[in-house]
C-alpha cells in the first residue's frame, strides 16, 4: 500500500505527535539488541490507548501492512527487527498500573510498563514481581510476555510464564480477547500458554495482570570461587539436588569475571577460573542455614574460597558485577554477541570446555556468564564488525555451540527467543512438520501473517537452503538425534 | 519409535482414514471429568514407562500410560516429588489423563500448576503425525509452546505419547496447622493475609470453620512460621491435604453435583441472599481452597435448578470461571461458555492439530 494513503488513515486514528515518518526519528527504531541486523520501517505509531491499537490492527489487517510490536526495545535475538514494508508499534506511551490488587496478590498493568516499574510500584505493599531479566530497567513487561523472558531469580521463582495470570490481547483482526483466568486458571485450550513466547507473532498485548509475590525478610549472596570452571559447573547440580533451591545461581568464567571487574570493580578474583553466585533468601534463620549449607558443599565440589557478603551494599556489589556482565564486555570488545542455549545441568562441565575448544579454533574470545541453576549458556563470543568477515565468523561459531546444546539434549533459545537470529537453528531443532503445526497455530491467530512477519518460524524452503549450506561430509548435522 | 507408539500411530491413522472418532482413555480415573466422548476407545495404558529420569536434574520423560502410582514410587525413592500435587481419583490414574485434564492440587497458588511443570511433550496429532515439542531442559522458548497447549486440552488436540516435566526435592520438614475461623470472610482475609507473608506456605484451605496451612521448608523456616502464625498443630495435617485433593473429605460423600468456582483469591464469600439453601454452609463454599482462589458448591436437590446459572453468572462477573466437576448432564456444556473471538481460535486450533475431527471430540466443549 501506499506510504502516504497509510499515513492518511493513520492520521484518523492517532493523534500526529503519535505518528512518526521522517527518516531521522525512524532510525531510533532500526534495530533491538541485536544491532547486527537494521531496517528502517515505513513508520512507527505510538498509541496511547487499546482502542487505538484496536483501530491500528483493523486498518494494517485490512490493508495486509505488517506490524512490529515494539517494547523497551532490547531484544537480543532481532525479534522487534523492523520490517521494511510495515509498521512499528511500540507500546512506549502504554506504561501505567492499572490495577493493583494486594489481597489477591495480583496487579494489572500497560504493556509498556517497565519490568523494574512493577516491583517498584506494588514495593509499599511489601510485593515484588519476581522475573527479573538483567535488562529489566529498560524492557518491558509486553516484551517479556512476548519472549517469556527469565532472569536471575527464576531458578526459585520461575520465568514470565510462570508470573503472569491473564493478558489482554488485540488480535489480528482487531478484536479483542481476555487469556488467563482472574483465578488460578481459566476455561477451555489454554491459549496463555501460547501466548507467552510467541514473539509478536500471535497478538498484540494490552493489558498484563501479573502474580505478585511478598518481598523475602532476607537475601544472602555467596561467592565461590573455584580454579576450574568444570568443578564450578558440577557443583550447580550438586546443589540442587541437595534438596536446597536458591534464589539463583549464576556462574561466570575467567574472562566475564576480569571483564567485570575492569568495569564495575564488585571485589570478584580476577584469578580465578570461574566464580558461582549463589543467592539464598527466606527468613533470616533458613537463610543462614542454608548459606552454611552450601558453602559446605561449594567445599567439597573444589571451591578454593567462597566468601558471603556481609551485608546489602556488598551483596548489591556483588550482583553488579554480574549484571552489568554485557556492558563489561561491550567494554574489552568492539562488539560482542550474545549466545542463549540451554543444557542439562549436568552437561555443563563439558559443554563449557567444548565452547572452549571451538574458541581457539575460530580465533575468537567467548566470555561466558550466565543462569548456572537453569542451565541456561550465555556465550558472548568477542569480534570486531569492522573487520571483514569476522560476523560470519562469529555467527558460524554461534550457530555450532547452538549445534552442541541441541546436541546434548538442549536448545537454541533459553529466554531470548529466536527472532530473526535463530531462524536457521530452528531448522534443525524441529522437523518440517513440527515446523509445519508452528505455522498453521500462527494461521489461526493471524491468517493474513501480519504479525512480525518472517520471524521465529522459517518456511520449509528457508530450512532446505539452510540445511543444505550446512551439510557437513553429505550428512545432516546430527540426523541420529533425539530432538526431544 | 516403542512397538505401542507405532500400534497407537497406526489406529489414530486408520481412525483418519474412516472418519471413526475416538475416545482415548488411560486409568479411566477422570472419566467423570469433562463433556462425555463417544468414540471407539484408543486405550494407552500399554504404552508405559520411565524414558528417562535422573534425580539431579529434576527432570523426568515418561510415556503417557505410566500409572501415576509407578510415578510417584520413583520419586519417593529419591526424596522428590510432584509440585502440582495432581489427584489421582483413583489408583489406575495414568500420568498422560493427569496432563490431559490439568488438574492440580491444593500446591497450586504455592508451587505451581501442572501446566508449569511441563517441559516437553511428544504427541500424536489426529493425523498420525507423531511431534515433539519443549525439551528436557527447565528453559526453551524456540517455538511456540505447544507442550502447555496439551495441558488440560483433554486429548483434543491429540494423544499424548511422552511428557517431561520438572520435578521437586521434597521438603525437609513440614507441618500442617489450623486456625479457628467460622466467619467465611474472615476465613479468606486471614488467607489472603497469610499468603502475603515471606513464609514457606505449601496449602492453604478453608473448612469446618477452621483455615487449614500446610508449612513445607526447611526445619528452622517451618518452625519460624509457625511461631509467627499460630494455631492448633494437626497431627493428621498430611491426611487432610490428601483427603481434599482426592475429594474423600466428609463434603464430598454425597452424589449431588459438585460444581466449582475459580476466582481471584480475594473475593469475599459469595452471597445470594434470596434462599435460605444459599446460606446452608454443608452446600455453599463449604471448601474454599487454593487461598481463596477455588469455591465448591453443591447443586443438592433442594436447590433451585436455575442456581448454576445464576453462580456462573455470579463467576462471569468476578472474570472468574465456573465449572460442572462432577455430575450434572455431560451432554451439555461443562465448562463455561468461550467469548466467540476465543472460541474461533480454539476451533481453528483443533482444525489444525485434529484436521479429521476424530480425536475426544466434543470432551471440551460440544462445538470441537
Ligand atoms: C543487556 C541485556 C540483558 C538482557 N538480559 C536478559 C535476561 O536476563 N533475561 C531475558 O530473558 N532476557 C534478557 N535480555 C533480552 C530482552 O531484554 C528480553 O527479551 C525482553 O523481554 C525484551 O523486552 P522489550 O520490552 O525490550 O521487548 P522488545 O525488544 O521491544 O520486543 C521483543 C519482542 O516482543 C514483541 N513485543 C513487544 N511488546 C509486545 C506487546 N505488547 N505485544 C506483543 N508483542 C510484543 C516484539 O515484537 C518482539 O518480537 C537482555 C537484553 C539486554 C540488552
Amino acid at each position: 500500500m501506499n506510504v502516504n494513503t497509510l499515513i492518511e488513515l493513520m492520521g484518523a486514528i492517532l493523534p500526529k505527535e503519535c505518528i512518526i515518518t521522517d527518516k531521522n526519528s525512524l532510525r531510533v527504531y532500526e534495530c533491538d539488541g541485536l544491532s547486527a541486523y537494521r531496517q528502517i520501517p515505513l513508520m512507527v505509531v505510538l498509541p496511547g490507548s487499546t482502542e487505538q491499537v484496536q483501530s491500528i490492527m483493523r486498518l494494517c489487517n485490512e490493508h495486509a501492512v505488517p506490524i512490529v510490536s515494539r517494547g523497551g526495545g532490547t531484544s537480543l535475538s532481532g525479534g522487534a527487527l523492523p520490517h521494511k514494508d510495515g509498521i512499528v508499534l511500540s507500546l512506549a506511551k502504554m506504561n501505567k498500573v492499572l490495577e493493583i490488587d494486594e489481597r489477591s496478590l495480583i496487579a494489572r498493568v500497560q504493556p509498556g510498563m517497565r519490568n523494574l516499574a512493577i516491583s517498584e510500584a506494588v514495593k509499599p505493599y511489601g510485593l515484588y514481581y519476581a522475573p527479573d531479566p538483567s535488562s529489566q530497567i529498560a524492557c518491558t513487561i509486553g516484551g517479556n510476555v512476548a519472549e517469556n523472558a527469565g532472569g536471575v531469580h527464576c531458578l526459585k521463582y520461575g520465568l514470565t510464564i510462570h508470573n503472569v495470570v491473564s493478558v489482554q490481547v488485540v488480535s489480528s483482526d482487531g478484536e479483542l480477547m481476555e487469556l488467563g483466568g482472574s483465578g488460578f486458571e481459566s476455561p477451555g485450550l489454554d491459549l496463555l500458554a501460547l501466548m507467552v513466547g510467541s514473539e509478536g507473532m500471535l497478538g498484540i498485548v494490552t493489558e498484563v495482570t501479573v502474580k505478585l509475590l511478598p518481598i523475602p525478610e532476607v537475601a544472602k549472596v555467596l561467592m565461590g570461587v573455584f580454579d576450574s570452571v568444570e568443578k564450578a559447573g558440577n557443583s550447580v547440580a550438586v546443589i540442587i539436588t541437595s534438596g536446597i533451591i536458591p534464589a539463583g545461581i549464576e556462574m561466570m568464567d575467567n574472562l566475564a569475571i576480569r571483564a567485570a571487574e575492569g568495569f564495575v570493580q564488585a571485589g570478584y578474583p580476577v584469578n580465578a577460573a570461574a566464580v558461582l553466585l549463589c543467592e539464598l533468601d527466606g527468613v533470616q534463620e533458613e537463610v543462614d542455614y542454608q548459606l552454611s549449607q552450601v558453602s559446605k558443599i561449594l567445599h567439597e565440589c573444589g571451591a578454593v574460597e567462597t566468601r558471603v557478603a556481609r551485608d546489602e551494599k556488598e551483596r548489591a556489589l556483588f550482583w553488579s558485577g554480574r549484571k552489568a556482565a554485557f556492558p563489561a564486555v561491550g567494554r574489552i570488545s568492539p562488539d560482542y554477541y550474545c549466545i542463549d542455549g540451554t543444557i542439562p545441568r549436568k552437561f555443563l562441565g563439558k559443554v563449557l570446555s567444548e565452547i572452549n575448544g571451538l574458541s581457539e579454533s575460530y580465533g575468537l574470545r567467548v566470555a561466558n556468564v550466565f543462569h548456572a541453576g537453569d542451565g541456561n549458556l550465555h556465550p558472548l563470543i568477542l569480534y570486531d564488525a569492522n573487520i571483514p568477515g569476522e560476523l560470519e565468523k562469529t555467527e558460524e561459531l554461534g550457530s555450532r555451540i547452538l549445534q552442541l546444546c541441541i546436541q546434548v539434549g538442549g536448545t537454541i533459545t533459553g529466554e531470548h527467543g529466536v527472532g530473526i537470529e535463530k531462524i536457521g537453528e530452528m531448522c534443525i531443532q524441529f522437523t518440517d512438520e513440527e515446523r509445519e503445526h508452528f505455522h498453521l497455530i500462527r494461521e489461526c491467530f493471524d491468517p493474513k501473517r501480519i504479525l512480525n512477519p518472517g520471524k521465529a518460524i522459517p518456511t520449509l524452503a528457508r530450512c532446505a537452503e539452510h540445511n543444505l549450506m550446512h551439510v557437513h561430509n553429505g550428512e545432516l548435522p546430527f540426523p541420529e538425534l533425539e530432538r526431544f | 519409535m516403542s512397538d505401542s507408539e507405532v500400534i497407537l500411530q497406526q489406529r489414530v491413522v486408520d481412525a483418519g482414514n474412516k472418519k471413526q472418532q475416538l475416545a482415548i482413555i488411560g486409568g479411566m480415573t477422570k472419566d467423570f471429568y469433562g463433556r462425555a466422548v463417544v468414540g471407539e476407545t484408543l486405550d494407552i495404558k500399554n504404552h508405559q514407562g520411565i524414558v528417562d529420569y535422573d534425580p539431579t536434574e529434576l527432570v523426568l520423560t515418561a510415556k503417557a500410560g505410566t500409572p501415576m502410582v509407578e510415578v510417584n514410587r520413583l520419586l519417593e525413592e529419591n526424596n522428590q516429588m510432584l509440585g502440582f500435587e495432581p489427584p489421582y481419583f483413583g489408583k489406575n490414574a495414568t500420568l498422560g489423563g493427569t496432563i490431559a485434564c490439568g488438574l492440580s492440587g491444593p500446591a497450586r497458588p504455592f508451587r505451581g500448576s501442572v501446566r508449569d511443570f511441563v517441559l516437553g511433550v511428544k504427541i500424536l496429532t489426529g493425523s498420525g503425525h507423531v511431534l515433539k515439542f519443549g525439551g528436557r531442559v527447565m528453559k526453551n522458548v524456540a517455538g511456540f509452546d505447544v507442550s502447555r497447549l496439551m495441558v488440560g486440552a483433554m486429548g483434543t488436540l491429540g494423544v499424548i505419547l511422552e511428557v517431561s516435566i520438572k520435578v521437586l526435592p521434597k521438603p525437609a520438614s513440614q507441618i500442617t496447622i489450623s486456625i479457628h475461623q467460622p466467619n467465611v470472610n474472615l476465613a479468606i482475609q486471614e488467607m489472603n493475609r497469610l499468603h502475603g507473608k515471606p513464609w514457606p506456605i505449601s496449602a492453604m484451605s478453608w473448612y469446618q470453620d477452621r483455615v487449614w496451612i500446610r508449612l513445607s521448608g526447611t526445619d528452622v523456616g517451618v518452625t519460624n512460621a509457625y511461631q509467627h502464625i499460630g494455631g492448633d498443630l494437626e497431627e493428621a495435617g498430611d491426611q487432610f491435604w490428601e483427603d481434599s485433593r482426592e475429594q474423600s473429605l466428609p463434603f464430598f460423600r454425597d452424589e449431588s453435583p459438585l460444581l466449582r468456582v475459580s476466582c481471584k483469591a480475594g473475593v469475599p464469600g459469595f452471597d445470594f441472599q434470596n434462599s435460605a439453601l444459599d446460606q446452608d454452609k454443608s452446600i455453599n463454599e463449604a471448601l474454599i481452597e487454593w487461598a481463596g482462589g477455588v469455591r465448591w458448591f453443591k447443586q443438592s436437590e433442594a436447590r433451585e435448578a436455575n442456581f448454576p446459572e445464576r453462580l456462573q453468572e455470579k463467576a462471569k462477573e468476578l472474570k472468574g470461571h465456573m465449572m460442572w466437576f462432577r455430575g450434572g448432564n455431560r451432554q451439555g456444556e461443562v465448562f463455561m461458555p468461550l467469548p466467540s473471538a476465543v472460541l474461533t481460535i480454539q476451533k481453528n486450533l483443533k482444525r489444525a492439530f485434529d484436521p479429521q475431527g476424530i480425536l475426544n471430540v466434543g470432551r471440551l466443549y460440544a462445538s470441537f
